[in-house]
């Protein structure tokens, strides 16, 4: 660590302070380390001390479940209503009446929906974008998908626009009152966004049933952060003058906030909305679980069957419809409002809305008529199962072999001494250190924060899984970071790397955390190989950007200064380029470790033995008290790497500044 | 050293500016920042030291100012950038809340107002040009200058058909339904300059509205706001940075520093007699000529009668000065109704061309 060679200046001490202390406490929990009998309750906790938080959360949950179901049941019976509708439009369609007289209304023919899509990116992105829209959504179409697919669109053309209301109105509160964000709101957010998916799966399952709407209202709870940051962000940054302008005009403050500020923070917000969208893909997926059906369960379903072909076209089809969202979404959000001419008829001004309606309504008439119009003729469908079939039968033929050799001796020689280097750390020697690290870089606060938390995980007797998780976490995280920055650095020196990569981690970047795994199966079957690998591919994305991105910010003149100084190409690097863009690295390491922290548990779903595990297992067995338990630890153990590095990350920041 | 000139009679320092009605008074406005602020000023009623304002560990950004701004005056207030001027305007518009002091608006106390009596004040009796334009991106210009009167719920066809004569008066025409960032600087502040004029306010704020833009746009837009002020008649209140802006736009000038008004006067009263060094700093450099009226210098009437030409009292040297010296015989100055009150000698222009006193004698 960097920490112990802080030097004070003033004083004239041989040895600093703080490296006596730090060497002591690293002695210290060597010898627990070794000697464990030495002191054998620093090591392992004792199970008289575990406090009974899952029994109590469980209690909890009983109690609300009990008195508040009139409240939930009432919540689920109006949100069925706007989800059944937008099921039944673009899936199912609506059956009224009952048995031979039961009248159809068909869903949107399958053939409307591509042009409408077609015509949205058309209008938001010309021609290229119109093209690789309508390409995506036919791809779901011919591979089988459609209705699995639309099932998923409709869970979150619901749930979106819940997200983004709900963000902006928590973000505008949040905005007004600095007291409600700085004690309320932001550590509301922290938590949300750090706990992992899994984990308030429950709770959802044990108030809301088995059902879309517990889906979707895990996926508000997921999706909704980063637009309520986005607000805070974007009404933030509005020129004070704006709002001067507001008052000088006489606005009443409702005038002020939806004709001034918002319309004003407008390109903030469109950012927020793209990453909803994004988020609530993701979540829709894993929340199938739950009951949200669609292309998730089919992923799910396959994976549990380790149907590896249909799994891969589920995956892929989730894969389309992510991109497709995002370039139709982030189109309209660089898109800037065109002149309107007034004067010009009704028809005019909305022509590409008008068109795609009609064709929508042309297209679903007809398809009462013609059935190839209502569901994607089978002539027509693709399968691409039997290939993937055959292409990882032939791999596995031709290559077991190696790859067998390269997962062994993986396994054999680092992963497993790792793991147990990590499941051996006393819990107490952890606690002094993440304590000490934390008073040494932000502080009291900092380490009256991040001690207790580091003591849930052990107090609640999860403290071996709460290593194991860090250990697999840990491993891709080492991986991720070198390899990213390895990249970044390359692709922050050329250009032409730089064009080679972008579309790589911004598709990477795109896919649901659900999709990396089953690749990944297909070729190292279940196990921590697998988990290691999806993880590094899920994690690198942050590391290579803020890399690359990083370095190239640093001003022109002050390379031209360097370059006027005499420094050689190699100097210039180390000297000039690495320290200035290393705040900016550490804040891509920073999320690097995050999003390899829910990977890791996601990567339950495969086997691994960690907090995951506990949570997956909870789920299958309904636990709340169990799940949320161990959401909570891995919550902290998140929170407590984010804000170590985030308080690192300070620091340099005022060194370079 | 001092190459100022000597006082000269004072008799006709006042111009007709005084005559108008008030508009807009204040007094002893004080603006500190600190806790416990309004307590300190309310014990003090109103009157503290900066070393009482140190002590209390307070920050004062305006000090005890009273202005009187009349009808239809050029009212500039100057200072440079932390002088308290932006803080002491947006006082005056409540955007701020002065911590003491009283601010009367058309005979009543702004103060006192409550948010909807302000609201209202707003909505028809101020307008306000911004230093950054603050246009609001989403809207075209057409709509950005019928923004105000959109706030009071006027409808479309009227507000458009206001907006569109804004539009024509400050030169924007057929450019109604281009977007802000698709103008020059110049331009969105002619946008700025035309929204604040959409609800024909009473009192007109301006806070440095030309700063932001390139030294040649400037001079024009200074010269579009005399154009306009002419037609208009609005009462002003104008904030820059630049002096030579000020003596170019006021009818009166107050010059602030460390949150202070050092000196209100018109730009001759500024030049020909500065408070204090730090004025003179400012005035050490402007031509005499450009600030000083024919009055200024004019003698009694004299017998022979031979005028050159004819000047209005209130006429700045430097608008005649050409023409009397290319002559060689003196002018007769008037007054506003045309009655003849003095005469000015090319000698005593040539004086104030060269910064000496007026009426020594010229070597011939």
């Amino acid at each position: 660590m960097t920490l112990s060679v802080e030097s004070f200046p003033q004083q004239a001490m041989p040895v600093p302070r703080w490296t006596i202390i730090w060497i002591a406490a690293i002695l210290g929990v060597t010898l627990l380390y070794v000697r464990p009998d030495f002191a054998p309750w620093a090591v392992y906790y004792p199970t008289k001390a575990i406090l009974p938080f899952a029994e109590w959360t469980s209690v909890l949950m009983a109690w609300l479940k009990v008195n508040f179901s009139w409240f939930t049941r009432g919540l689920t019976e109006v949100f069925a209503v706007p989800l059944n509708w937008a099921f039944n439009l673009l899936a199912k369609g609506w059956k009224i009446g009952a048995g031979p007289e039961a009248v159809l209304i068909p869903r949107l023919s399958w053939v409307g929906i591509c042009a409408a899509f077609a015509i949205a990116g058309y209008a938001l992105g010309g021609f290229q974008l119109g093209a690789l829209s309508a390409g995506c959504i036919l791809y779901i179409a011919l591979f089988g998908q459609w209705t699995s697919a639309m099932l998923t669109l409709g869970l979150i053309a619901i749930s979106v626009p819940l997200c983004i209301v709900a963000g902006v109105a928590l973000g505008t509160l949040a905005f007004r009152k600095p007291s409600i964000d700085r004690y309320i709101v932001g550590p509301m957010l922290d938590l949300m966004q750090t706990m992992p998916t899994f984990a308030y799966l429950i709770p959802m399952l044990l108030l809301f049933g088995n059902s879309p709407v517990s889906a979707m209202l895990a996926t508000a709870i997921f999706a909704t952060p980063p637009m309520v940051r986005a607000t805070v962000l974007g009404l933030k940054r509005i020129p004070h003058e704006i709002d001067d302008l507001g008052e000088m005009v006489g606005c009443t403050q409702r005038q002020k906030l939806l004709n001034v500020l918002l319309p004003s923070a407008r390109p903030s917000l469109m950012i927020g909305v793209n990453q909803v969208i994004m988020l609530a893909l993701n979540m829709v997926i894993i929340s199938s679980m739950i009951g949200a059906g669609g292309l998730g369960y089919d992923v799910l379903l396959a994976l549990r069957a380790l149907k590896i072909g249909q799994g891969m076209e589920a995956g892929l089809a989730i894969v389309a419809l992510a991109i497709v969202l995002d370039r139709l979404s982030n189109a309209a959000a660089v898109k800037r409002p065109t002149i309107v001419d007034r004067s010009a008829p009704v028809w005019q001004r909305y022509s590409m809305l008008l068109l795609a309606c009609g064709v929508l309504l042309v297209t679903t008439l007809a398809s009462t008529v013609v059935p190839s119009l209502a569901d994607v003729p089978a002539s027509l469908t693709i399968s691409t199962a039997p290939w993937w079939k055959v292409a990882v039968d032939w791999i596995t033929v031709n290559f077991f072999d190696a790859i067998e050799a390269f997962r062994t001796v993986l396994i054999l020689y680092a992963l497993n001494p790792i793991r147990m280097f990590f499941e051996g750390v006393p819990w107490l020697g952890a606690v002094i250190l993440i304590g000490l690290a934390g008073y040494r870089l932000g502080g009291v606060r900092l380490a009256v924060l991040v001690v207790p938390l580091t003591m849930f995980c052990a107090a609640t007797g999860l403290w071996e899984k709460t290593m194991a998780t860090l250990y697999l976490c840990t491993v891709a995280v080492i991986i991720s970071a070198s390899l990213g920055m390895a990249i970044g650095i390359m692709a922050a020196r050329s250009n032409r790397v730089e064009a080679t990569i972008t579309p790589i981690i911004d598709t990477l970047q795109t896919l649901p955390s659900f999709c990396f795994i089953i690749p990944v199966v297909m070729l190292f079957r279940v196990g921590d190989v697998t988990a290691l690998i999806a993880t590094v591919l899920f994690a690198i994305v942050p590391a290579i950007r803020y890399t690359n991105h990083g370095i190239r910010q640093i001003p022109e003149s002050l390379i031209e200064a360097a370059t006027v100084a005499g420094c050689s190409r190699r100097q210039m690097f180390w000297r000039v380029q690495l320290p200035l863009a290393l705040p900016e690295i550490m804040l891509g390491i920073n999320q690097t470790v995050l999003l390899a922290l829910s990977m890791v548990i996601i990567c339950a779903m495969i086997g691994t033995r960690d907090l995951g595990q506990e949570v997956f297992i909870a789920l299958a067995k309904a636990d709340a008290g169990r799940g949320i338990t161990a959401g909570f630890a891995i919550a902290f153990v998140g929170i407590v790497a984010d804000r170590l590095l985030r308080a690192a990350t300070d620091r340099m920041r005022l060194g370079v500044a | 050293m001092n190459s100022r000139a000597p006082a000269l009679d004072l008799g006709t320092t006042r111009d007709t500016v005084d005559r108008r009605p008030t508009k807009l008074v204040c007094r002893n406005i004080w603006k500190l920042f600190g806790v416990g602020a309004p307590e300190f000023i309310a014990s003090r009623r109103g009157v503290a030291t900066a070393n009482e304002i140190a002590q209390a560990k307070l920050i004062g950004a305006v000090k005890n100012v009273s202005i009187d701004v009349r009808e239809g005056e050029n009212f500039i207030v100057m200072g440079l950038s932390g002088s308290g001027k932006s803080t002491l305007v947006r006082c005056l518009s409540r955007l701020i809340e002065p911590t003491w002091g009283s601010i009367e608006f058309d005979g009543k106390d702004l103060l006192k107002a409550t948010p909807d009596e302000l609201i209202e004040i707003r909505r028809h009796k101020m307008g306000m040009v911004f230093q950054n334009f603050a246009l609001l991106p989403h809207l075209t210009v057409l709509e950005n200058i019928a923004f105000p009167l959109s706030v009071q719920g006027i409808d479309v066809k009227t507000r458009e058909r206001r907006a569109r004569e804004l539009i024509d008066l400050v030169g924007l025409t057929s450019r109604e339904q281009f977007y802000p960032r698709e103008l020059s600087g110049g331009q969105q502040q002619r946008v700025g300059i035309a929204r604040s004029l959409a609800v024909e306010p009473d009192i007109w704020f301006l806070d440095e509205p030309f700063s932001a833009l390139d030294p040649l746009i400037r001079r024009e837009m200074q010269s579009e706001l005399i154009r306009l002020q002419s037609v208009l008649k609005k009462t002003i209140i104008f904030i820059t940075h630049d002096f030579d802006e000020a003596i170019r736009l006021a009818d009166r000038v107050a010059i602030m520093k460390d949150g202070e008004t050092i000196q209100i006067g018109t730009p001759e009263d500024l030049v020909l007699h500065p408070a204090t060094d730090y004025v003179a700093e400012f005035t050490r450099d402007v031509p005499r000529a450009k600030v000083m009226s024919a009055k200024r210098i004019m003698a009694p009437i004299s017998d022979h009668r031979d005028y050159g030409g004819s000047v209005k009292a209130s006429d700045k040297i430097v608008s005649f000065a050409a023409e009397i010296v290319g002559r060689r015989q003196n002018f007769v100055v008037t007054d506003e109704g045309g009655e003849p009150i003095g005469e000015v000698t090319a000698n005593a222009v040539i004086n104030v061309l060269a910064e000496r006193d007026p009426h020594a004698a010229v070597a011939e």
